[in-house]
């Protein structure tokens, strides 16, 4: 219940950045679409933790900027093959665990790999992720599993903090 | 002024990377491979862009919808590439690779 | 700047216009299309600021959705030839 509210409130402020007209009549307007959305996701069932993960809050926000780091670093990396002799380009496929909890942070964890030029999952299932990747560097800066160990903090804090070299 | 110049980098390097993303999608070899430049595109091509476009616009409804547009894009730009290369395996495309170091061909997550 | 800017883009879609038509796979091409219609988008936000017409950018966000979807839309076409009733065990529908 307090998701949807919540989901309610986001809403509502994107209608109000999308809209750009703020008279009182289309304001309300705006208020009862943005409740009778989050009315329907209520009754679906889709506003849960899958759908709307709040619960990730400012993990995820503390996630995304090194993410970002590491997608302009592999984006430079991938240019300089693009640029480069086709005699570097040596495509490797590899197999590695994804020992998230839930659904959604093997979501995450996929998603992240596949962000990050050089590296594309392929197939995603029983614990594990089919990496493809361009060059062998990217493949082993994946089997190291910095990446892993954040994905899975970002769902517990519990997890041990990934080693750094 | 000095925004503007930041405007004009940005806007420089991401037109920069999404010909070089371009060029990728031609030069690459096979299927998998060109899905690798297309995420160059996706990444930084539109990030630097639409960072670009926001210095320039300055703190207007505009910006926000240009940075709607950019974390819309870096949540749909990995599915619709995952669901590509899963639906290329699915089609039986075969990776063009040096070195496959899966331990069995099987495909994961796949119902039999 | 913007001139520059989407002389750079419509050079880049031409190249991915390029890679459509030759594409041996029919994967290839759904990929050429779907960078063709982000650099659309980046086209239209770019006429946007050329033409100094804000409204623009409400077009580049319904772009986005489009292209989105459309992609979703014909790979799930051609894997089962039909966008209509879910296929297998799964209910919701399997790409």
């Amino acid at each position: 219940m307090f998701r949807s509210i919540f989901l309610a409130v986001v809403l509502f402020l994107l209608w109000l950045v999308l809209s750009g007209i703020y008279t009182p009549i289309l304001i309300s307007f705006g208020v009862l679409s943005a409740i009778i959305v989050a009315w329907i996701a209520y009754r679906m069932d889709v506003a849960d933790h899958e759908g709307f993960p709040i619960q990730l809050s400012w993990k995820a926000v503390s996630y995304w900027p090194w993410l970002i780091v590491e997608i302009i670093k592999s984006n430079i990396a991938v240019a300089g093959l693009i640029l480069g002799s086709r005699e570097n380009i040596k495509p490797i496929l590899i197999r590695i665990p994804a020992n998230q909890k839930t659904e959604l942070g093997q979501v995450t964890y996929a998603n992240s790999i596949t962000l990050t030029p050089g590296t594309v999952s392929i197939a995603v299932g029983e614990n594990m992720i089919d990496v493809h990747s361009l060059s062998k560097a990217a493949a082993e800066d994946l089997k190291q599993g910095v990446m892993h160990d954040k994905v899975c903090r970002l769902e517990d804090l519990n997890y041990p903090l990934p080693k750094t070299k | 002024m000095a925004v503007e110049v930041i405007s004009w980098l940005f806007v420089g390097i991401g037109s920069l990377f999404l010909l070089i993303g371009a060029i990728g999608l031609l030069r690459l070899g096979d299927i998998f491979a060109r899905i690798h430049a297309a995420g160059l595109i996706d990444t930084m091509g539109l990030g630097f862009l639409i960072l670009g476009m926001c210095f320039y616009s300055g703190f207007t409804l505009v910006t926000a919808k240009l940075i709607i547009i950019g974390i819309f894009m870096f949540f749909a730009s990995p599915v619709s590439t995952h669901a590509l290369s899963k639906a290329a395996l699915d089609g039986n495309i075969k990776p063009e690779v040096d070195e496959d170091q899966r331990p069995d061909k099987r495909r994961l997550g796949a119902e039999e | 700047m913007f001139v520059a800017a989407s002389i750079a883009i419509l050079i880049a879609m031409l190249l991915a216009i390029v890679r459509a038509v030759l594409g041996p796979t029919i994967y290839d091409r759904i990929l050429a299309i779907n960078t063709f219609g982000t650099k659309a988008l980046l086209l239209i936000a770019t006429i946007g600021f050329l033409t100094e017409r804000p409204e623009f950018m409400d077009l580049a966000l319904v772009y986005a959705l489009i292209n989105f979807i459309a992609t979703i839309a014909i790979m799930k076409f051609f894997r089962f030839s039909h966008l209509g009733y879910p296929q297998g065990k799964d209910e919701i529908g399997d790409l």
